[in-house]
């Protein structure tokens, strides 16, 4: 219990639970086998649930799951049984998010595939090794989108098309209410 | 394959549409050759380097040569000033895990972008270097990492102490170094650095509890910025309030006052970790425990599930130890069951179960009822468990339970969903009296159409024993019977187990039941069959209805009294001959801990015949022994064997320990012997014994040990004989005897002269323990009805002033040597009374039962009631003396 707060894995699964992005830290797993049963676990046990206005929560084996879908992506982010829920939703809504920002409020599978490096980036950026490297999404999302502009692109620019999308983003929360 | 990535098929569904369809780990290997061009077209490495990841995160394998292949052509990328592009390196080589020998390729780039003027560079260069890196590289890079921890950039400061973190694991020396750094990057204003650095600062000083104390003493009165941070800091501090709890006296404890801030802070995610500190507090009052629960009640009734979730998960666990602390929720607890998420409502279930009061039972029942239907059975077995623990609670609301029981086991479900509630059922039935019958009848319906042999067979071996008790056990034959028409030969057999065990009984039914028995005999499953024969046989089938005889009845209901792994050893270890396996020949000692075990616990070897390697139990070791000595072979069967008591302190030149043999009328005492002194050889060494506190023994065997050279172990025996089935207790006085020879410890040989001399040993007892086996019983509560109160001592005492119960407990347990039951040895943590079952045999092979009610009060008294049954009321006697005069 003393421990600092640590996430086992985080998934990202499309509607058919096959893997877009996922990142394991923990030794739970250790085979492909082992992870892809886990995840059709998981995904077949939360298909029904309807967690696309707030994130659900779950409990498999010995974890907690808590997880968040939007289109045809299913968002995962896994913990140990005596974690902090509310840490292990923090994460998976900075995750959220930060793709929301980053795909500019298309958040589907192929935009998602289109764009797998930045979303492999954004994974890097929220935890490491376990650890909560970051949970705020406007941070995560600039600290990604400043790599994918080119070196000699101007910054007042980039800050321009963040605000942009981010403004798409919240006019495109608004009209779904 | 040479642009997928703008390949966009038209023909294809626009669902099926992917990038990287049709990948294939060959052709983007042979892609990666861009890298190596020598104008990088960086966009198209990142694209390729990205195939690579997907590779990678679908599972793929790149075998070592195609690993190190790649990383080669990857460390050319450095070459590039595209931000992008490096990014994507850095993944890359995290994800390639290079070995040592390649690092180096990269450390240098690395480390030129440790020192860059950019600050992404630099976080990210700090966590790949880490990650990849092993104990001699850190010691180059350390001075940077320590300059990175209070870099004024968070994203540098928080690279830095979370690979800190990681490299505590491996180099801890190391990391040890940077406290001073990290002791000033808590101190940061950036959220995030804060709570990296407060978790690596922690972790360094995690064994030195004073630290820690001091640690959190500051920054409790401190500002902490991050709920992170915050949660953080809850954490340590219950764990320093858990540490100090064995000195601080009643009042107020100590950092209460934090935690409890700590519900009013602004951050969800710190106001629930701080209720679940408190709730988690030992020994935790009522009136720590109100702020916090009302907090989780308003979490209750939140619109996030998460939050519902953890809130119900937390009271549900408040509810085992203060069921009453949580009843102030039950309203709202009561709104969940119907909520969406079944992990939700299953938790308020059973949180309401576990607080609800006896008139509360059947609302909640019916409100359960409509919920079974549509949730999962592993929820499902949990609801059953509550139910079955508020039935035993509340035993006259027995009759809605049950029928709810049987209910759900009328529905659909699976294996262990309806062996939950079988269970349940029997253990109703045995707890409460009055639910029997229809128990048994809702347990008979059941196997008219149970697709689980091993259900069937359970549940026919139970109506075996209780059906007959009945009122009326004739209403059961036709269950049992139409399982013999309708099942597979597993069940089949049972039924013909059960049928016989009625008409053993009751005799009234004893014609009908051979009849029906005969009819099996025609069975078609050889095993069906031979139990049919047995049981005519021994029943007396022949027509003639006799009064079944108690051998008939031992047969059929006693209780296999010997250990099945025991009964499976001597078994496998029977060869078929003439001689019928004998079951008495089965050791009634639970194996205890195998030799080898105990020779890695003790460096000095205590001495046997046996290799370590064997896995031979010490009983039969023992007895293998012993029977090998001529002279102590008419001394019968052995009954016990002690554990060995040490008879010297460790670390003297001649190390020695005994143990105790006890036979029929005979004490065999085997020394264990051991020189520890290499210039020395041993000869004739034997124990003298002065028994002159040991009236009834007489001594009247010894088998001295020739020769003891050093650090061989050898054994000398002793026997005495005392009157027959007497338990004579005694105190035994030991000199080690011997001749001594000088070793030359260079050849190895022995002079030819050697000194008598002698080695003081410490006294050894023989204590009524040793007269009593250590033998557990399955069912206490079975085994102590069926022993009957013909033969029971009951007696008060009083045990003085204890450290604390579990200290009493122990003690009389460890005097009486019988085995505990049932784990009721066990005590909760903080509890003021216990009841304690052992079981075990006395000498003669007499069964005896224990239950031990015992009682503290404030001043620390402790009172013990001890009720004693057996077989013999000598022995229930005796028992109460050996608590009398320990």
């Amino acid at each position: 219990m003393e421990s600092c707060p640590s996430i086992k894995n985080i998934l990202l699964l499309d509607s058919e639970g096959k893997r877009v992005a996922v990142k394991y830290y923990s030794e739970d797993w250790p085979t492909n086998s082992a992870k892809e049963s886990f995840e059709k676990a998981v995904f077949t046990k939360t298909q029904k649930t309807n967690a696309r206005t707030e994130a659900e929560i779950a409990m498999f084996e010995n974890t907690i799951v808590v997880y968040k879908f939007v289109q045809d992506l299913h968002f995962f982010v896994t913990g140990g049984d005596n974690e902090n829920e509310l840490i292990l939703s923090t994460v998976l809504q900075g995750f959220f998010d930060a793709v929301g920002i980053l795909l500019r409020g298309n958040v589907d599978k192929k935009e998602a595939l289109e764009n797998l490096d930045l979303i492999l980036l954004c994974l890097d950026e929220i935890v490491d090794g376990g650890i909560v490297l970051e949970t705020d999404s406007n941070v995560i999302a600039s600290k990604v989108a400043s790599h994918s502009i080119d070196a000699g692109a101007p910054l007042s620019e980039q800050t321009i098309s963040q605000a942009l999308a981010t403004a798409r983003e919240h006019l495109a929360r608004s009209l779904l209410k | 394959m040479a642009q997928p990535l703008v390949k966009k098929d038209d023909d294809r569904d626009d669902e099926e549409y992917s990038p990287f369809l049709g990948i294939e780990k060959g052709a983007v290997l042979q892609e990666a050759r861009v890298f190596n061009d020598p104008q990088l077209d960086s966009r198209r490495c990142s694209q390729v380097i990205t195939k690579l990841l997907y590779l990678l995160n679908q599972g793929e394998t790149f075998t070592k040569v195609e690993a190190t292949e790649v990383f080669f052509s990857v460390t050319k990328l450095f070459q590039s000033r595209d931000i992008g592009l490096r990014r994507m390196v850095y993944l890359i080589i995290k994800e390639l895990s290079p070995s040592a020998d390649e690092v180096i390729i990269v450390t240098s780039s690395l480390m030129k972008d440790m020192n860059s003027k950019t600050d992404m560079y630099r976080a990210n260069a700090i966590r790949v270097l880490c990650r990849i890196t092993d104990g001699t590289l850190l010691t180059q890079i350390e001075r940077y990492l320590k300059q990175a921890i209070v870099d004024k950039n968070p994203v540098v400061a928080s690279a830095a102490l979370v690979s800190g973190i990681h490299l505590l694991q491996t180099n801890p020396e190391i990391v040890k170094r940077w406290s001073n750094e990290v002791q000033e990057a808590v101190q940061s204003r950036a959220a995030l650095v804060q709570f990296h650095a407060l978790a690596l600062l922690h972790q360094i000083r995690q064994n030195d509890r004073l630290a820690v104390s001091k640690l959190v003493t500051s920054l409790t009165r401190g500002t902490v910025r991050s709920p992170l941070a915050q949660c953080l800091l809850i954490r340590y501090t219950s764990q320093v309030i858990r540490e100090s709890a064995g000195n601080a006296q009643m009042g107020d404890r100590p950092f209460y006052d934090y935690l409890e801030g700590c519900l009013r802070h602004k951050a969800e995610m710190v106001i629930f970790e701080a209720a679940r500190a408190i709730t988690e507090l030992h020994g935790v009052t009522t009136r720590e425990l109100t702020p916090a629960i009302t907090v989780l009640q308003l979490f209750l009734s939140s619109s996030k599930p998460v939050l519902r979730f953890a809130a119900v998960r937390t009271l549900n666990k408040v509810a085992m130890t203060h069921p009453m602390a949580v009843t102030n929720c039950n309203i709202d607890m009561e709104s969940l069951i119907s909520d969406q998420n079944r992990s939700i409502a299953t938790l308020a279930i059973t949180t309401l179960l576990k607080t609800g009061n006896e008139s509360s039972v059947d609302r909640l029942m019916k409100q359960i009822t409509n919920f079974m239907s549509d949730i999962a059975d592993e929820f499902k077995i949990v609801v059953v468990e509550a139910i079955r623990s508020l039935c035993l609670k509340f035993p006259l609301k027995y009759r809605a339970l049950m029928n709810f029981l049987s209910n759900i086991l009328r529905e659909e479900g699976g294996f262990e969903y309806k062996k939950a509630i079988v269970d349940s059922i029997v253990i109703l039935i045995r707890d409460i009296p009055d639910a029997k019958e229809s128990g048994l009848l809702h347990l008979c319906e059941f196997i008219e159409d149970c697709e689980f042999t091993y259900l069937s067979t359970q549940i026919l071996h139970f109506l075996g024993i209780e059906g007959p008790k009945t009122s009326d056990p004739s209403k059961y034959i036709r269950y049992i019977y139409n399982r013999v028409h309708l099942e597979n030969a597993t069940v089949r057999a049972s039924a013909v187990s059960t049928l016989a065990k009625f008409g053993a009984l009751v005799d009234s039914l004893k014609p009908r039941v051979f009849i029906l028995l005969r009819r099996c005999l025609f069975d078609s499953d050889d095993e069906v069959r031979d139990r049919a024969t047995l049981y005519l046989n021994t029943l007396g089938g022949d027509g003639s209805v006799v009064e079944t005889d108690s051998d008939v009845k031992d047969f059929l209901f006693g209780s296999l009294d010997v250990p099945l792994v025991n009964l499976e050893t001597s078994l496998k270890n029977y060869e078929a001959s003439e001689e019928p396996f004998d079951i008495n020949s089965v050791p009634k000692e639970i194996k205890s801990q195998p030799l080898a075990e105990k020779k890695a616990q003790s460096k000095k070897p205590t001495g046997l015949g046996v290799t370590p390697s064997a896995p031979v139990s010490t009983v039969d070791a023992y007895e293998k022994l012993l029977s090998s000595i001529p002279e102590f072979s008419n001394f019968g069967k052995l009954f016990k064997s002690s554990a060995p008591v040490e008879l010297t302190e460790p670390e003297t030149e001649y190390a020695v320990n005994v143990v105790k043999h006890i036979f029929d009328s005979h004490v065999v005492f085997q020394y264990n012997c051991t020189n520890t002194i290499p210039e020395q050889l041993l000869e004739n060494v034997i124990v003298a014994v002065d028994a002159s506190e040991a009236e009834e023994f007489s001594e009247v065997a010894s088998k001295p040990l020739a020769s003891l050279p050093y650090d061989t172990p050898g054994q000398t025996f002793l026997a005495f004989e005392r009157p027959e089935g007497v338990p004579a207790v005694g105190k035994f006085s030991n000199t080690l005897r011997f001749i001594v020879k000088e070793v030359d410890p260079t050849t190895g040989e022995a002079e030819e002269d050697g000194v008598e001399d002698e080695y003081q040993l410490e006294d050894l007892e023989v204590v009524p323990a040793d007269y009593i086996l250590k033998v557990p019983v399955f069912n206490f509560r079975n085994a102590w009805e069926s022993m009957g109160p013909d033969f029971e001592r009951i007696d008060e005492y009083g045990l003085g002033q204890r450290e604390s119960l579990t200290e009493a407990v122990n003690t009389v347990i460890n005097l009486l040597g019988l085995q505990p039951c049932e784990g009721t040895e066990v005590l909760a943590s903080n509890s003021r009374s216990h009841t304690c079952l052992l079981s075990g045999v006395y000498i003669g092979n007499v069964k005896v039962l224990v239950r031990l009610s015992f009682g503290i009060d404030s001043s620390r008294e402790v009172a013990m009631k001890l009720a004693v049954r057996s077989e013999d009321e000598a022995v229930s006697d005796a028992i109460h003396e050996i608590v009398g005069s320990g």
